[in-house]
Parts: C-alpha cells; sequence; structure tokens
C-alpha cells in the first residue's frame, strides 16, 4: 500500500484528501485523463490496483508492440506508458498504488467520497472511471467448493506471515510469489508442499535454487502435479487431492495459496449504481458520462453504440470528459476552446513557455 | 481454407473452415466456438485459449515455446497435449487438426 508523488499535488487536510478529479486506473486512458483535465485546470489523483502506472499495457504486454497509436508506428506498452508519464509531468497528478477505491458516495454539497480498500479517502468534484477491464485479482483457480474456504484457509495472499505458523501449507504456482512464499513461510509452517505442474519454474533462479535447498533438507515438499479437489469443512480445508503422474495424493492441509496470476474483474464499480450493459459502463458519446452526473468512464470500460475498445477512442474520450468536467469543476468559469500549438496559457500550463 | 474440428467438453463437435495464417483462437472467436475466451486478445499474454491437441496431431502442431510454457501455469488442468491456441498458427499441414476444449478457461 504506497502513495507515491512524483510532483507537488493538492494538500491534504484531516486525512482526507481533497481534490477536483478522481481517476480510477492508471493504464493509458487513465493518465491521457489526467493531461486533458490538467488542460483545463483540473487537478487529478489517480488510483491504481497496481503498483505501477500503465494498466494492461504494463501487466500483460510491456514488450509487445502497439501498432495503431497515431502517430507511433510501433510503441511497447511500456513504452507508451513511460510517454504518457511524461507527457502529464506539467500537471502534477499523485498516485495511490496498490489502493482499489471500494466506495462511492455523494455528499450532500455534490461532491464525491472516495475510499480505498487501503482505507485512503477522497473528496472529489468529478470522478472519471478509466479501469479497462477492471481492476486486477487474484485468479480463483477452478476448484469445487474454493470459495467457502476463501480468507479462512485459503489465501491469495499473506498479510502476516504469523497468520500461518504451525500450519500445514499448500502453494500451488511457478512464478516469484508462488516461490517467495515458499521461501519466506518455511521457517514458520508445520509442514509446506509446493506444488507445480512442471518441474520448471518461471520465478527467478536464485529463488528457485532456494527452494530447491530447502527440498533437499526436506523442510519443503515439491510436488509435480496439480490440485484436483478440497476436502474440509466451514471453510477449514483438511486435505488436498493433488494428481501428480504416479497417480492421485491426498495432502494434510490446512492452508492452500494458489498463485495462478491475475485477472481481471469489474469488482466493485458494480455497486455504485450506475447503469451497466454486459458488465459496462453505459456513457453517452458527447460526454462520456455515466447516469450519474459527475461521474465519467472512458477507455474499455464504457460502453456506447459503435464502442472499439482502442486505445486511441480513449483518448478522444477522454478529451470530451475534460470538457464536461469543467462545466462541474467551474460551473461559473466560460470554457474558451483552444490549442496547444497556439495557445500562451495553455503553453504556460505545460511549462513550454 | 483449412478445417479445424473443436470438440466440447460434452462431445459436441464443430468444424470451422479458417484462413492459413490466421491462429487456432482467431479461428475459434471468428466462428463463435464457445470455451474459447482469449482474454488477452492473443498476446500469449493470459492462459484463456486453452485446448488439449488431438493425440494425432500433437507432431504436427509441436511443443509450446518457452513463454507459452510459463503462460500455461497459469491454466486448469494442464496436461501434455495442452497448447494456447493462439500461439497455433494455421496451415495446410494441420488441414483436419482436432483440437478439445477444456472444461474450464481461467
Amino acid at each position: 500500500m504506497t502513495s507515491t508523488t512524483i510532483a507537488p499535488g493538492a494538500p491534504t487536510t484531516s486525512g482526507i484528501i481533497e481534490t477536483d478529479a478522481i481517476v480510477i486506473g492508471g493504464g493509458p486512458c487513465g493518465l491521457f485523463a489526467v493531461f486533458e483535465l490538467g488542460l483545463l485546470d483540473i487537478k487529478a489523483h489517480v488510483v491504481d490496483i497496481l503498483d505501477r502506472p500503465g494498466g494492461q499495457c504494463t501487466e500483460l504486454y510491456p514488450e509487445k508492440p502497439i501498432y495503431d497509436v497515431p502517430a507511433l508506428p510501433t510503441v511497447t506498452g511500456q513504452e507508451l506508458t513511460d510517454r504518457l508519464m511524461e507527457q502529464i509531468k506539467p500537471f502534477g497528478p499523485q498516485f495511490h498504488f496498490g489502493e482499489r477505491i471500494d466506495t462511492l458516495k455523494r455528499e450532500p454539497d455534490g461532491r464525491f467520497r472516495l475510499a480505498t480498500d487501503a482505507g485512503t479517502e477522497f473528496l472529489a468534484k468529478v470522478v472519471v472511471i478509466a479501469a479497462g477491464g477492471g481492476s486486477f485479482t487474484p485468479k480463483r483457480p477452478p476448484l469445487a467448493g474454493i470459495e467457502n474456504y476463501e480468507g479462512k484457509s485459503v489465501f491469495y495472499s499473506v498479510r502476516k506471515i504469523e497468520q500461518m505458523r504451525g500450519r500445514d501449507i499448500v502453494i500451488v504456482g511457478g512464478g516469484d510469489s508462488a516461490l517467495d512464499w515458499t521461501l519466506n513461510l518455511a521457517p514458520v509452517a508445520k509442514s509446506l508442499t509446493l506444488v507445480h505442474r512442471r518441474d520448471e519454474f518461471r520465478a527467478a533462479p536464485h529463488s528457485v535454487e532456494k527452494m530447491r535447498k530447502l527440498v533437499e533438507e526436506a523442510s519443503v515438499r515439491l510436488m509435480i502435479g496439480q490440485v484436483t479437489e478440497l476436502e474440509g469443512a466451514d471453510g477449514e480445508l483438511s486435505t488436498v487431492h493433488i494428481k501428480t503422474s504416479g497417480g492421485m495424493e491426498r495432502v494434510a492441509c490446512n492452508a492452500m495459496l494458489p498463485f495462478f496470476g491475475l485477472t481481471m474483474k469489474l469488482g466493485p464499480v458494480a455497486d455504485w449504481g450506475l447503469n451497466l450493459h454486459e458488465n459496462l459502463i453505459h456513457v453517452d458519446t458527447e460526454r462520456f458520462e455515466t447516469s450519474e452526473k459527475g461521474i465519467f468512464a472512458i477507455g474499455d470500460i464504457n460502453w456506447y453504440p459503435g464502442k472499439l475498445k482502442l486505445i486511441l477512442s480513449g483518448f478522444h474520450e477522454a478529451a470530451l470528459m475534460a470538457q464536461a468536467a469543467h462545466r462541474i469543476v467551474y460551473p461559473n468559469k466560460k470554457l474558451m476552446f483552444q490549442y496547444t500549438t497556439s495557445s500562451s496559457s495553455l503553453q504556460k500550463k505545460l511549462g513550454v513557455k | 481454407m483449412t478445417k479445424i474440428t473443436f470438440i466440447q467438453p460434452d462431445g459436441e463437435s464443430q468444424t470451422v473452415e479458417a484462413e492459413n495464417g490466421l491462429t487456432v483462437m482467431e479461428a475459434a472467436k471468428l466462428n463463435d466456438v464457445p470455451g474459447i475466451e482469449a482474454e488477452c486478445g492473443g498476446a500469449c499474454a493470459c492462459a484463456t485459449c486453452h485446448v488439449y491437441v488431438d493425440e494425432s496431431w500433437r507432431a504436427k502442431t509441436g511443443k509450446p515455446s518457452e513463454m507459452e510454457e510459463d503462460m500455461l501455469d497459469f491454466a486448469f488442468d494442464v496436461r501434455d497435449e495442452s497448447r494456447l491456441s493462439c500461439q497455433i498458427k494455421i496451415s495446410d499441414a494441420l488441414d483436419g487438426l482436432v483440437v478439445r476444449v477444456p472444461a474450464k478457461q481461467f
């Protein structure tokens, strides 16, 4: 849970952060929204569940070239993100990474009160949902009844190592999370079994080496196979069934940690009373506003007739959204349309004059 | 055009025709084959286009690359014949290919 400041932003008072706009999601559209809002003097805070900017671009395909961003014949997801971060620097957005907006309520004065899962609170005049495919959440293995054990004996993350002391732990996966937790929990576990489908690991080689050593010392058991069934009662696991090349084996287990990567889920956005269209947020094409005045949705998460999930469409949506947001943030100010090429006031904001 | 047959977990089968050069995942999506989700759109960045290649076709489709193996770690009920369909390129050599759709993508 970190809040990173890349440049001075709005001051915080009494614990609640007051700002003009909250942008939910730090992918390309969320980042460009900061730019378009910034040109209109609207200050923004960006909240993202991931630990860095870029959204899908950096989480799913940082090295893959994108060929349809205007004027950039080829650009990788990482490079596009880096360039957007550079472009929005003059506006000093504040980032809250590793946090997810869980609640959103309208205050009597028309502003929105938002709170993250880490307890950060915001008061904002407008909300821009740029959450792409939704928030990245750990993948739930399709094992019958697994949801009954979640939080009690099936965990997708470990907040406190002590919570795992003396347990019969089964960790599933072959990436860094699986290996790191194997190394961290081996000293406190009653028993620890690492289950992976093959005897090769994506994790960092030095972690794999350390794990192999623990296996040699018999403080960790490595099983090559797959979990197929869970057994237990009242949320407490007792046994997991593991299919290996040698057949089925039952392993005593009262804590299982599956690490199968992340998937995107709409998440809490679904509970904010917005009109949805097949799990996407319905917006108009003039303001890209949702069914709630002052709440906008841009990028992959919105829907309107003819919608295309393209980065370039999201950029256009951000520009129009900002015009509408201006009317809410500055109801008495006339908005004059200006070009960055010729407007000295815009150039001053961009720090190029 | 190359013929590809998708067999669902309940045994239902669907044969589609696809252009060479496309991937098996694209052929599935173009023909609305159920059970191929392809969440990432073919970037080999998820595992939701997982298929089981029919035994008789395994030699022709070849083995997964290292990157594909890494992604298969995120799939469920992975078997020796598991592939990500976005990583199988359609060619004349694959005319008649048979793949099975797993019970679940996740």
